[in-house]
């Protein structure tokens, strides 16, 4: 981690954040807020209203071409062939072992592929797919859009008033809209488990757009150390902690997120390994920990079983705000995956007594489209 | 009475031969919001720059050095219950532990509070 102020880069809200009172810190790669009023405060407030993040640092590519769908399923183990316009699906960019390089969004838009990576993995991301695609396919990488997240219960009032039509949208949904003539890609989706919207914007025009939505009494602005301590309430994984090379979409629980012609055809990094694992079961896997007590246990502590033997390792752990108890998340030995089961977790020579909790820890409130509603 | 801070931004009152230890202002609003203290235990004797006490924000674990050598006397126990105390009143009833001074020339290399704000303003 050590990231020297020189080789970072700047947000294009960056002067913006500064005048909010953010608190810049080093995050892949750029300096971003990572709080404004605290990270306690900001939590809850997307849990109660709506919050505006600025994810600018995440990489926004387009991919175009003949069979584009076709030829993102050898990286991807997603159904994307089957994937209608307008939708987006959740996905991992797998190496030839099934080892995971990224998690990532991806929406077919038209004849296009729009796919959001993470920002510290957005540069070996389109190393990979230069290197693995075919020629035909052909990758834009949109540096000049900015990425805000609009987010909690309030969010679908808020980005109506402003854009109408918006609150049409469901869950894992997106279209274009514009708002005063500009244009505007948004998705209704987010990495809080609550309801809300991811918007693309020119980044020329996302200071206009941020002001005019924090100017709404229901907005505030949502640095880095809440949007970690949310999606870690929400259960869902972080890229570099929760997910690495060593972690397949089985061991890591997404096993949702490979479809059922893509389990029965193959056909993607890794394919043999993970459908054996599909079968059997992976060796380890990713779990949540209820932990005792108010000590938060961190990424890198030691899980034991009661016999004292290491059987896997935290990779998040903090306090959970909305359940003010420590919480974390984990891989442990695939016995040891059911809900209930006592673990052990040492951190700096001394031991937490921890329970293995079924996954969200705060349930999600995605706003979907009702049961037997035509697709 | 006497104020002094370390670099380490602690901060220790004295009072006859018995000292306060807390964190100070600065340490807690970097810090951010705390969610765990662990404070040391009565009869606890401590030396200059041990590891005394822990501090957990919602970001990070620190530990809280010992300012000055001595023997323990009490570790405030409101901070179990109430951690964000800590920053609600850093330097007053969020106080960390009290011990009895084992050499009161070891005050002498720490700053004054005028010299603490000061240095702090320039971090």
């Amino acid at each position: 981690m050590a990231e020297t102020t020189e080789d970072l880069q700047t947000l294009p809200l960056d002067a913006w954040h500064r005048s909010k009172g953010g608190r810049m810190v080093p995050f892949a790669g750029y300096e971003m807020p990572v709080q404004y009023e605290g990270i306690m405060a900001e939590h809850l407030w997307v849990r109660e209203h709506a919050g505006l993040f600025d994810v600018s640092h995440m990489g926004q590519l387009l991919f175009h071409g003949a069979d584009v769908d076709r030829a993102l399923e050898a990286l991807l183990p997603g159904d994307l062939i089957g994937l209608k316009d307008g939708r987006l699906r959740y996905s991992m960019l797998l190496n030839e072992d099934g080892g995971i390089l990224d998690d990532l969004m991806a929406t077919r838009r038209g004849d296009q592929f729009y796919v959001v990576v993470n920002g510290a993995t957005k540069a070996d991301d389109i190393g990979q797919f230069e290197k693995r695609l075919p020629r035909t396919v052909v990758l834009d990488h949109m540096k000049e859009q900015a990425l805000l997240a609009l987010q909690g219960p309030e969010a679908a009032a808020v980005l109506e008033s402003l854009v109408a039509g918006v609150s049409g949208l469901t869950f894992m949904q997106a279209a274009l809209f514009h708002w005063n003539g500009k244009p505007l890609w948004i998705s209704r989706s987010g990495y809080t488990g609550e309801d809300g919207f991811e918007i693309s914007v020119a980044a020329r025009d996302v200071e206009a757009l941020a002001e005019t939505l924090l100017a709404d009494d229901r907005v505030r602005p949502i640095g880095l150390g809440a949007r970690d301590s949310l999606r870690l309430e929400a259960g869902l994984p972080l890229y570099g902690h929760d997910l690495d090379p060593a972690t397949t979409p089985i061991m890591a629980d997404l096993g949702f997120a490979i479809g059922k012609r893509r389990r029965a055809d193959g056909g993607f990094g890794g394919a043999m390994r993970i459908l054996a694992e599909i079968e059997n079961g992976p060796v380890q896997k990713r779990v949540g920990l209820l932990v005792d007590g108010r000590q938060p246990v961190r990424e890198g502590a030691v899980i034991l079983d009661s016999e004292g033997s290491e059987v896997g390792r935290i990779t998040s752990g903090g306090h959970s705000p909305s359940l003010g108890r420590p919480i974390a998340m984990g891989y442990v030995a695939a016995t040891l995956t059911d809900p209930g089961t006592r673990l052990t977790v040492q951190q700096r020579g001394k031991l937490f007594q921890a329970e293995v909790a079924s996954m969200p820890f705060v349930p999600h409130r995605y706003h979907r489209k009702p049961a037997g509603a035509a697709a | 009475m006497s104020l002094y801070f370390t670099k380490e931004h602690e901060w220790i009152r004295v009072d006859g031969g018995v000292a306060t230890v807390g964190i100070s202002d600065h340490a807690q609003n970097a810090l951010g919001d705390i969610v765990f203290a662990e404070v040391p235990e009565a009869g606890r004797s401590v030396r200059k720059g041990d590891d005394a006490a822990v501090v957990e924000s919602v970001k990070a674990a620190s530990d809280v050095y010992a300012p000055v050598s001595g023997e323990v006397t009490e570790g405030n126990a409101a901070l179990a219950d109430d951690p964000a105390l800590i920053n609600r009143d850093p330097e007053g009833d969020g106080w960390f532990f009290k011990l009895t001074l084992a050499d009161e020339s070891e005050l002498q290399g720490l700053m004054d509070e005028p010299a603490y704000r000061d240095w702090v303003k320039t971090l």
